[in-house]
């Protein structure tokens, strides 16, 4: 009889505790602007997501020659990392090169990935400054820039890619 | 490794050409195993010269967390790092499908794709944020989704570059955990996804979602919007445990059918988009290459496959005789239907025994009886599954695609065994 007496009184103050959820589902709380904001990083091929901020082939050199080139090579020919230029023409080849230049259909992605992914040994280290000025190198060296270029959030989202006509959407039509 | 053979029996049905034979032939000849060997000992005391070491002294005690057997040591993952002490943690470890049965992976030996190692996650301090094009954004601790409703699923992962070396010219060499292992099947546990972007209140806009985990990549993936709502899960648990930190604890996408690269580990965020992110991972790893130079992007669904995984590269067959050939078969779209096996390089085919349960989207163990004569053979499976899609040839497979494409290889695969019983990879 004890038990019979216990156990609903223990329900009780369980449901109780979290009474604004009550039980089941919608468990979700609230989340702030602020909360989102520093979380939500990633940049869509419009720009939208990018933040202020300018980057230039010479502000790019230094941060690339310090935090880059020891893997990728000083021009972004690779290394112990993927190469970062080069591979035109190897996409009907046995050995395709994928890279910046041969491959990305937008530049986009170029920062979205510099900024939350490298350096390897220190993702999430480097400051917008110093992302915007990669990225405007290694486009540079991609011969997809010209050397005076200023990368910011109206230019990089304008940026042509030379194979941004090379996909198509897999969802429709793809083989069996 | 030597694979068990039975000796048998002349009177068996042939089901097709090189020695592959009825289920009910197999089973008649593995009885005959038994008669024979009769032991007649009176002596006083027998037991005790029979009794073995483990019969005679007590075992070791309880463990809080068992392990398998020391002598299993070597069943192993097979690691491969794409970068050496670059990137220590971009590669991959595959699962060895040869020396395992059944169609439950193990959770340790379940393969892993990381591009930034394993992360090491504090639930307590994890988060899921569910925001972009909704009405509510939100926020779930750990605690709070383990209080939802759950749905469990026994659901193959795969790798889209999983088997990509069959698709060089030469066939390379190898075991078939290490050619085909980055496949496998786990009971998933977790949230449906849909659940959750529907308490956010998901905008007429919405068509993708772009998903992000909480690892040094901050990997991120896009998904569309109908599969997300419709049969993704939120994992938290994986073959009755929590997930394995290789595996995303403590939460992952796990997406019924399609390729597990957007099945992002440690989930941090599901952003609610109309486009898709084009993210480096997406594009760069996750599109095909067509014949002409282009490139197919957003092809996620899983092809019908299967492999033979006993026999294989990695075991050897010690005389002829009788054997059981075994293998899984899965497809993205379906349940199985049927798995043919061929013995004499694609000649002639007999329909395999499916294991019971067959499930969609999952693996299915097939099974059918050999007797080898011990002659060179060729030994082959083709699945198909329940919408008709058959798995291809390679000659077939290799005309889709350009030179270079490495993803979404699922042809026949093909095992020469030689006449001393060992067994190696050919292309046919």
């Amino acid at each position: 009889m004890f038990i019979f007496r216990v156990l609903p009184l223990a329900l009780i103050a369980a449901l109780m505790t979290d009474g604004a959820d009550a039980a089941g589902p919608k468990l979700g709380q609230a989340a702030g602007d602020i909360e989102i904001a520093v979380v939500d990083i990633d940049i869509a091929p419009d720009g939208d997501g990018l933040p202020k901020g300018k980057g230039t082939v010479a502000d790019g050199v230094e941060v690339y020659m310090e935090k880059c080139a020891s893997c990728h090579g000083s021009r972004g020919e690779g290394g112990s990392a993927s190469a970062l230029t080069g591979g035109i023409g190897s996409l009907t080849t046995n050995a395709p090169v994928k890279t910046v230049g041969s491959y990305w259909p937008y530049a986009t992605a170029l920062f979205d990935y510099v900024r939350r992914a490298m350096p390897y040994d220190k993702p999430m280290t480097l400051t917008n400054d110093e992302t915007w000025a990669v990225t405007t190198y290694v486009l540079w060296l991609n011969g997809v820039i010209g050397r005076t270029d200023v990368m910011n959030a109206q230019t990089l989202p304008k940026v042509r890619m030379p194979n941004r006509d090379g996909f198509i959407d897999g969802r429709d039509g793809r083989p069996k | 490794m030597a694979w068990p053979r039975f000796d048998a029996a002349s009177d068996d049905t042939p089901a097709a050409g090189g020695g592959l034979l009825t289920r009910r032939a197999f089973l008649k000849g593995a009885a005959a195993l038994g008669a024979g060997a009769a032991i007649s000992v009176e002596a006083a005391d027998a037991h005790l010269t029979g009794a073995l070491p483990s019969q005679k002294a007590p075992g070791r005690s309880f463990s809080g967390y068992g392990q398998p057997s020391a002598f299993e040591k070597d069943v192993q993952r097979t690691i491969v790092e794409l970068y050496g002490a670059t990137a220590p943690g971009n590669g991959q470890s595959f699962t060895p499908l040869h020396l395992l049965r059944g169609i439950i992976t193990p959770s340790g030996l379940h393969f892993e794709r990381h591009h930034h190692g394993v992360a090491e996650i504090d639930p307590k301090q994890h988060r899921l944020f569910v925001h972009g094009l909704v009405k509510h954004p939100l926020k779930f601790t750990v605690d709070r989704l383990l209080r939802y409703p759950m749905v469990t699923r026994t659901l193959f992962l795969e790798c889209a570059r999983n088997s990509s070396r069959n698709a060089q010219p030469e066939p390379v060499q190898a075991t078939c955990g290490e050619l085909h292992g980055l496949v496998s099947c786990s009971e998933w546990t977790g949230v449906p996804l849909g659940i959750l972007l529907e308490e956010a209140g998901i905008d007429a806009k919405a068509k993708w979602v772009v998903a992000q985990g909480a690892d040094a990549a901050s990997l991120t993936r896009s998904i569309p919007i109908d599969p997300a709502m419709d049969d993704a899960i939120v994992a938290l648990w994986q073959n009755g445990e929590r997930l394995r930190p290789e595996q995303g604890y403590p939460m992952r996408l796990v997406l019924p059918g399609l390729e597990s690269c957007i099945g992002v580990k440690w989930l941090h965020r599901v952003k609610v988009t109309d486009v898709p992110a084009y993210s480096r991972e997406e594009v760069a790893e996750g599109a095909d290459l067509l014949p002409e130079g282009k490139s197919r992007l957003f092809h996620f669904a899983m092809g019908v496959k299967s492999v033979i995984t006993q026999p294989s590269p990695g075991w050897s067959l010690h005389g002829r005789g009788f054997y059981e050939i075994a293998g899984l078969a899965w497809s993205g779209a379906d349940r199985i239907a049927k798995v043919e096996i061929s013995a004499d390089g694609g000649k002639t085919w007999a329909p395999a025994e499916l294991q019971e349960p067959v499930l969609s989207k999952s693996f299915t163990r097939f099974r059918l009886a050999w007797n080898w004569n011990g002659a060179p053979a060729v030994l082959m499976s083709r699945a198909t599954d329940q919408r008709g899609q058959t798995q291809p040839a390679r000659t077939a497979w290799l005309q889709q695609y350009g030179a270079g494409q490495r993803r979404h290889y699922n042809a026949v695969q093909a095992w020469q065994v030689e006449s001393d019983g060992t067994l190696r990879n050919v292309h046919l």
